[in-house]
């Protein structure tokens, strides 16, 4: 976290106040929201009004998803097909996989292009010739695993007067894109706190004023009454703090970590001239790295490397922590075999040249042991 | 050393971890995920590899300053674990899943992940002792009778056994158990685990019924042939049993009936008296040695199920295995059923019983 965001947290630990009440304390607290409320809008490009605090991105995907969808079909019982990118976070995945599963909608996977990014014509191919029925298109602004950067703004041009409800994942982005709401054109956009610097479990989701989306928790009426709940103070101004801090910042932190992380990409593909580089060379988070590295299994390069005290990750692992293919890579169109042998290197805005001689120093050893070790046959099917 | 303990996330594994810490080893842990759709929650003592399983072993793990990971054997143990179970069953044998998995799985897959990846060895929590002899290490049972697992590691080749840590059998479970409350271990009373993991409902005949297609045959009576009964698929009977057999007319003494012989080919169950189930000679294939070979007709005590009794006898060499005479008669014996032989409390090795008979003279 960003020291300044620990600090301004810190300080409203003891005494939150609850910015529901109308006492003094209550009031103190209700201007420390609001003011965090306007300084998000500011760096988000969006208006005050359209900043819903949530307990992180997940819950900000979840009331944008499952909201948006039930609001479009209240108001046109044909509109049940959502349209989805097939590289989505689980976080996204999840709810609409729910959706479908348990609540009467279908959905249609847009495909991705094998940088990882999602077209204009591939958003085109899966609305169809008619998208009357369609209450919901969801595509990232950033992936997660390969840093694949998508121009939304022009994707929203392609469901513009359709009556499409448009949601964008943008939790990976913040610290790293000039993003804003206004010019994107969606209806719904997620952002959470630890990804720019600020707190674990403060998130938001920016909601456009004529958007209409049904609320998922009940109760106080707080935030629009979308997002029921006593406000998380010093949370929402330790992500307020965090966020003004990394937009303030970006230029300058973008600009190092950018050279930083060509220099990691150099060296990994020097130490190992067969990786495959993933994702894009051009629309890319400055932060990401994202490499196959034949005949070794991430896990157990991420095993080796971790006694070495360099931290890095695989795809994706369920609650079991049972490692999966990552279905990003998959949907990219890799091998299947290949994608378990892939590890992301993402860098920080504290990442310094020493850490990536560290790991370059460290890969040498793991890949030859990991390749030694092999890659196991890929789990198929149902077990016990 | 750096030693790889693999974390059940039951209180044998963590103990046995925290041993091998404590002797100033180099630890990390894994838990093996053996199923692709673990449950989230454990019921009883029954099942395995649940996500609750797993977490327990992380906090283990954490408790201990072991990095922790989670290896995904699902594979490899639907393939050479439960298939083969199958495949044994459907053939009319009563195979032993847990030594397979310890054969397959813990101590081949695992280890040699493990070794590959730079460890010196494994460390799991089962009750057995490993000692320096002089032809190299040497696998033993446990101090503790009625916890010893060196019939499950019967199956471990020297090589295996070098590379093997199992630093629970100079104890009794009850002084893990009093370590493990002491070390602060959250699963010092997690119940014991038992049957068969796979089978979390315990419903073996159930669950077999499910995997192997089964048809109606005919109960036979082993001395005069004659039909006695039917039965739904002979796979599902196990020789000795005498559950489940439902048979109409009570014999002409009246003794009870056991199946004597599970004939698959012909789906016919055979049954009789306890008399004929007593055999005294034992074939067996597939010979794993845990050290150097016994001689020709060396004496040697054979175990033939997990919590059987050591029977004494002597052990010959034949062109497709062992074949092992006992000094006395014994009940009940199934084809698949290990027999693991032992010089006191030394594995020598086994095999996996293909028949069993009587021999009159002794």
């Amino acid at each position: 976290m960003f020291t300044m965001a620990v600090a301004a947290m810190s300080e409203l630990l003891a005494d939150p106040g609850n910015p529901s009440s109308l006492h003094a304390a209550g009031r103190r607290a209700r201007r420390a929201v609001e003011e965090s409320r306007e300084q998000v809008a500011s760096a988000l490009g969006a208006r005050p009004t359209e900043v819903v605090f949530t307990a992180g991105g997940t819950e900000a995907n979840n009331i944008a998803l499952k909201g948006l969808a039930w609001a479009q079909r209240n108001a046109d019982s044909k509109r049940t097909r959502l349209v989805i990118s097939s590289v989505e976070h689980h976080a996204v995945l999840d709810p609409i996989q729910w959706l479908v599963d348990d609540d009467g909608f279908s959905v249609t996977w847009i495909k991705a292009q094998s940088d990882g990014m999602i077209t204009p014509q591939a958003l085109q191919e899966a609305l169809g010739e008619d998208s009357s029925d369609v209450a919901l298109v969801s595509v990232m602004l950033a992936n997660n695993e390969v840093g694949t950067i998508n121009d939304v703004a022009a994707l929203t041009e392609v469901t513009r007067g359709h009556g499409i409800s448009f949601h964008t994942d943008a939790v990976q982005t913040p610290m790293w894109l000039d993003v804003n709401f206004a010019e994107l054109g969606v209806c719904a956009m997620s952002v959470s706190g630890h990804k720019f610097g600020g707190p674990n479990g403060v998130g938001a989701l920016i909601m456009s004023r004529d958007c209409k989306a049904v609320p998922l928790i009940h109760g106080g009426g707080q935030e629009r009454d979308l997002r029921s709940g006593t406000l998380d103070t010093p949370g929402i101004v330790g992500f307020a703090t965090a966020l003004t801090i990394a937009v303030s910042e970006r230029a300058q932190i973008v600009t190092r970590v950018r050279a930083l992380r060509d220099s990691l990409v150099a060296g990994v593909l020097e130490v190992a001239p067969d990786a495959h580089f993933n994702g894009s060379t051009t629309h890319r988070l400055a932060n990401n790295s994202h490499f196959a590295f034949p005949g070794a299994l991430g896990d157990s390069l991420l095993m080796l490397l971790d006694a070495q005290g360099v931290e890095c990750s695989v795809g994706s692992a369920c609650s079991a922590g049972v490692p999966q293919p990552s279905h990003v890579l998959l949907a990219m169109g890799a091998d299947p075999d290949l994608a378990r042998c892939t590890l992301r290197f993402s860098l920080g805005h504290t990442s310094t040249q020493a850490d990536v001689e560290e790991l370059l120093a460290a890969l040498p050893l793991a890949l030859e042991r990991a390749r030694r070790a092999g890659v196991p046959r890929a789990a198929v099917g149902v077990g016990a | 050393m750096k030693v790889l303990a693999a974390l059940s996330g039951g209180v044998d594994s963590a103990v046995a971890a925290a041993r091998a810490v404590d002797a100033g080893h180099d630890v990390t842990a894994v838990h093996l995920a053996l199923s692709r759709n673990p449950q989230s929650h454990r019921t009883g003592a029954r099942g395995c590899c649940t996500i609750e399983d797993s977490n327990d072993a992380f906090r283990a793990a954490d408790m201990l300053g072991a990095p922790f990971y989670v290896w995904d054997m699902s594979a490899e143990f639907q393939e050479k674990v439960i298939a083969d179970f199958i495949h044994e069953y459907s053939e009319g044998r009563t195979p032993n899943p847990c030594l397979r998995c310890n054969e397959s799985i813990k101590f081949e897959a695992v280890l040699e992940r493990a070794m590959n990846l730079g460890f010196d060895a494994v460390c799991t929590g089962h009750y057995a002792q490993v000692f320096d002899g002089p032809h190299g290490r040497e696998l033993h049972r446990a101090v503790d009778p009625t916890k010893d697992q060196s019939y499950v590691l019967g199956v471990l080749t020297a090589e295996q056994i070098s590379h093997s840590m199992f630093p629970l059998g100079n104890s009794t479970k009850v002084e893990v158990r009093a370590e493990a409350q002491d070390r602060g271990i959250l699963v010092a009373q997690k119940p014991d685990s038992h049957d068969i993991c796979f089978i979390p409902d315990g419903d073996t005949a159930g669950w077999l019924s499910r995997q192997i297609e089964t048809v109606p045959g005919d109960v036979l009576d082993a001395q005069t042939g004659n039909k006695v009964g039917t039965h739904a698929g002979a796979q599902a009977f196990t020789v000795g049993q005498r559950r489940g057999l439902a048979l109409g007319n009570p014999t002409g003494d009246g003794e009870r009936r056991y199946v004597v012989d599970v004939d698959v080919k012909n789906n016919t169950v055979l049954v009789g008296p306890p008399m004929l189930l007593d055999i005294n000679v034992i074939e067996a294939i597939k010979p794993r040695w845990s050290g150097p070979l016994p001689t020709q007709g060396q004496r040697i005590h054979v175990q033939v199920r997990a919590h059987g009794d050591a029977l004494p006898g002597r052990v010959e060499q034949t062109e497709s295995g062992i074949r092992v005479v006992l000094d006395d008669y014994l009940r009940g014996v199934a084809a698949g059923q290990a027999a693991v032989l032992y010089d006191g409390t030394r594995v020598i090795g086994s095999a996996t019983i293909s028949r069993s008979r009587r021999m009159e003279t002794l």
